[in-house]
């Protein structure tokens, strides 16, 4: 898979100023923005995934709190969680684990809380400036993840699409 | 410096502020600025002004958009001009939106604003705009600012007292300043330029302008036959002239040439009054005739993110020296300019350029005047009433050359006077003078906040002067127009700001920003896009060819354009690129241009579709590119178009990232 930006591709000169650029255009500031040496020795430290949601402090808008899942996975959730997939995420988001814009969903389910993840599509807002996992994904992209103006309902579908894709029956 | 020296400089300051209120002399180069001002235009750094100040654009063809009382451009909405930045006239979207019957006009003259209004009031919902030179009126949308409809004026030139609203918005008016045979029967006839041809066929047709009450949609409602006299401006009446519309004319000696001299030949030329009510009356009985000529309907529909231009061929006309009860003339000494009725709706102010007073009608004694059949004659066949039976009184030495008048609500007229540079302030019932300022220099038009509507919204007065000269830094010939705002809330007007604005502002309205802020339309939904070449998907991003045209069906997202790898397109095509902004959040467009496209960008909204025509002149790669900083990747937001010669075999091929070739 060819990478649209691979960050290795960058010197760490361009590096910062793309970190200066983003932190220009955006209307908060946040602590911790890395080097390039920083930005991979968080890579090769990741935590696994259950560590990772583990860890994951409990950052959550003031809507949503609580996700209840079900199994098996509503199939009508799941067709139209790819819908509004391909209208307003496949421009970014692979299904594979490769990263385009954004990170691949392979395995989102297993790394991320359903909590956190309808947070991140729907208060991007508020996890970009509180949440220390988006804020490092930022560190990584580069590019902030828009708000597309997904609902809460149709995030919802989106997990249940994810969690299609992760093999959940 | 230490506290002393501040105080000594303090006490210098109001020494020659007062020294101002007590004697100063209108020549004077320096403004008579007061200490104290600053804080009342400072709206601190993230901080919203208080009203939406709405300003033509002059022959920039535009509508520009400043705040009050900061004087800050926000925006400058293209209506009647072309505008490659945001492709305005460019794109195959809004081409259609300049065209008219006489085909694509790419420039004209924006003089006027009309605010929409309910019950004279300000609704917040359109603002209206008119063009002088191929006269037509445009309606501008208050929760996109965007020109969303224009609808050519026939049997018309020099649109100039336009767009003036009724009260409840029923009407926009046009009017003819520059008198004209009409396009009756098809098109302007071929005439030899003489007198006698232009008292005979040379009209001044007013036509009312109406406006569908919930869509705002136009059409043209009826005109009125007048004789050639040079219609200038126009105000509606107002509560008890609710009925009424008001004009002044500058030409009655019907002069075709040399009109510096030629026109200003009588004592008095005339306010013309208009019963619009009664004119309704007889078209619905069918007492008006049609007029056969063709005239574009400009339409822009949301949904589709598209206009369209519908040539339409009709108009009903009323002659009043047929319909004899629906103007009457009301004589104007000299040359009058402006014509405002004020927040009552009964008094008619109408400035004489070349007076040496302001006469105010009263609009009773003029229904009295009708009813009494007061006249001093008749005009080409109109009535004319006596000018003593139906004025309230003159203002008297007011200053030279009054031009327009707004009212504070409290009583109070304000005229500007271009020749003293000055603006007058005078009591409407007792016409007594109570206070002038000077402005710098040769004030044109001038605003107050809801100035010209039943409630007025006083605080600030804005002159927009004719003359800047030496107010701003130097820039060669050229200078930006300067404006002045003046705070009107005490006895005195106060000088308070300069500020530049672009173009050539005349008339200008000014909203609180409570009635438009909240419904201000932050992004298009990207479900509710009916563009015929949406891309709602990246994954159908494409490009296919129909004959020697290519449509490139493209996708724009932070950061990158989908596809961004074309082969296959040749000498001889015609590219559509047909680019959706994928994105759903406030102020993120994505702009588009092409190497060499002898076109403009586009500038496309988030949710929105808009199409750049591309016809290659040369074989070779030509790199595309988002135009607008979108993101931290915005650099790497680019992509190629190979061109190849006409008879080459490579074929339609597209792609990106994993798609393109390796």
């Amino acid at each position: 898979m060819k990478s649209l930006h691979p960050p290795s591709s960058l010197s760490s000169t361009n590096l910062r100023l793309l970190v200066s650029l983003a932190l220009a255009t955006i209307s908060f500031s946040f602590t911790g923005c890395g080097s390039k040496e920083e930005a991979e020795k968080s890579a090769k430290e990741s935590p696994t995934p259950s560590e990772l949601v583990a860890q994951q402090p409990k950052i959550h808008g003031p809507e949503i709190k609580s996700v209840e899942l079900t199994t098996p996975l509503k199939q009508e959730w799941v067709a139209a969680g790819k819908a509004t997939y391909e209208m307003k995420c496949l421009a970014c988001h692979k299904l594979t684990g490769d990263r385009l814009v954004g990170p691949g969903w392979s395995g989102v389910t297993k790394r991320r809380t359903p909590v956190w993840i309808m947070n991140m599509v729907t208060n991007v807002d508020m996890m970009l400036a509180q949440d220390e996992e988006a804020q490092k994904l930022l560190e990584l992209c580069l590019v902030r993840m828009p708000n597309m103006n997904v609902t809460q309902d149709e995030a919802r579908q989106v997990i249940e699409f994810m969690r299609s894709n992760d093999g959940e029956p | 410096m230490n506290k002393r020296i501040l105080l000594l400089l303090a006490g210098a300051i109001a020494l020659s502020g007062s020294g101002f209120l007590t004697g100063c002399k209108p020549k004077q180069l320096i403004a008579p600025v007061q200490s104290g001002v600053a804080e009342k235009v400072y709206v601190a750094p993230g901080k919203y002004d208080e009203f939406y100040n709405i300003v033509s654009g002059g022959f920039s063809g535009g509508v520009a958009v400043y705040g009050l009382p900061s004087g800050r451009l926000f925006r400058q909405i293209p209506v009647f001009a072309q505008n490659p930045e945001s492709g305005y006239g460019y794109s195959e979207e809004t081409k259609p939106m300049l065209n008219t019957s006489y085909g694509p006009q790419v420039w004209d003259d924006q003089h006027h604003v009309g605010l929409s209004t309910t019950k004279g009031e300000h609704d917040g919902r359109w603002i209206f705009a008119n063009s002088n030179n191929t006269p037509r009126i445009a309606r501008i949308s208050f929760e996109t600012f965007r020109t969303e409809e224009i609808i050519e004026i026939p049997n018309s030139s020099g649109n100039h007292s336009s767009p003036f609203l009724t009260e409840n918005t029923e009407y926009a008016v046009a009017g003819t300043r520059f008198a004209y045979p009409l396009d009756d029967e098809g098109s302007n006839p071929d005439l030899a330029l003489t007198g006698e041809n232009f008292r005979n066929s040379f009209k001044s047709v007013v036509s009312m302008i109406a406006i569908e009450p919930t869509t705002g949609r136009l059409s043209i409602g009826f005109q009125v036959l007048l004789p050639g006299i040079g219609i200038d401006l126009a105000r509606a009446g107002k509560l008890k002239s609710h009925d009424w519309i008001f004009f002044s004319c500058y030409n009655s000696e019907q002069a075709h040439t040399l009109l510096e001299v030629n026109a200003s030949q009588k004592d008095k030329d005339f306010i013309v009054a208009l019963n619009w009510k009664k004119c309704e009356e007889y078209v619905k009985a069918g007492k008006g005739r049609k007029s056969h000529n063709r005239y574009a309907h400009n339409v822009w529909d949301e949904a589709t993110h598209s206009a369209t231009s519908t040539i339409e061929t009709e108009t009903i006309i009323l002659d009043p020296t047929e319909l004899t009860d629906i103007v009457y003339l009301m004589p104007c000494p000299k040359s009058p300019h402006g014509c405002d009725t004020d927040p009552t709706g009964s008094y008619i102010v109408g400035s004489g350029k070349l007076a040496a007073i302001i006469p105010v009608f009263s609009f009773d004694k003029m229904l009295k005047a009708i009813a009494d059949k007061d006249l001093e004659g008749q005009f080409c066949g109109i009535p004319v009433l006596k000018y003593t039976s139906v004025l309230h009184g003159e203002v008297k030495k007011p200053g030279l050359g009054p031009l327009h008048t707004e009212f504070d609500g409290k009583g109070f007229a304000y005229t500007s006077f271009f020749v003293t540079s000055e603006i007058v302030k005078w009591n409407i019932e007792t016409l007594q003078v109570v206070d002038r300022q000077p402005t710098f220099y040769s004030v044109g038009h001038m605003t107050i906040p809801g100035g010209a509507k039943i409630k007025p919204h006083g605080k600030y007065a804005i002159a927009y002067n004719k003359i800047t000269k030496d107010r701003y830094l130097p820039t060669g010939p050229e200078l930006t127009q300067s404006a002045q705002l003046f705070d009107i809330s005490g006895d005195k007007m106060k000088l308070l700001l300069d500020f530049p604005t672009v173009g050539e502002p005349h008339y200008a309205e000014a909203i609180p920003a409570g009635l438009v802020t909240p419904k201000s339309k932050k992004f298009y939904r990207i479900e509710a896009n009916h563009h015929p070449y949406v891309t709602k998907s990246e994954k159908d991003a494409r490009v296919v060819r129909d004959g020697n045209v290519v449509h490139v069906y493209m996708t724009a997202i932070r950061s990158h354009l989908a596809p961004d790898n074309i082969e296959g397109v040749k000498l001889g095509d015609e590219v559509y690129f047909h680019v959706t902004n994928l994105e759903q959040d406030w102020d993120v467009p994505h702009g588009f241009a092409v190497k060499s496209s002898g076109n403009a960008e586009l500038l496309i909204m988030p949710g929105e579709t808009a199409t750049l025509k591309y016809v290659p002149t040369r074989v070779g790669i030509a790199p595309f590119y988002c135009t607008d900083f979108c993101s931290a990747l915005h650099q790497e937001m680019q992509g190629y178009l190979r061109v190849s010669p006409a008879n080459s075999d490579v074929a339609l091929k597209y792609g990106i990232g994993d798609t393109a070739s390796p």
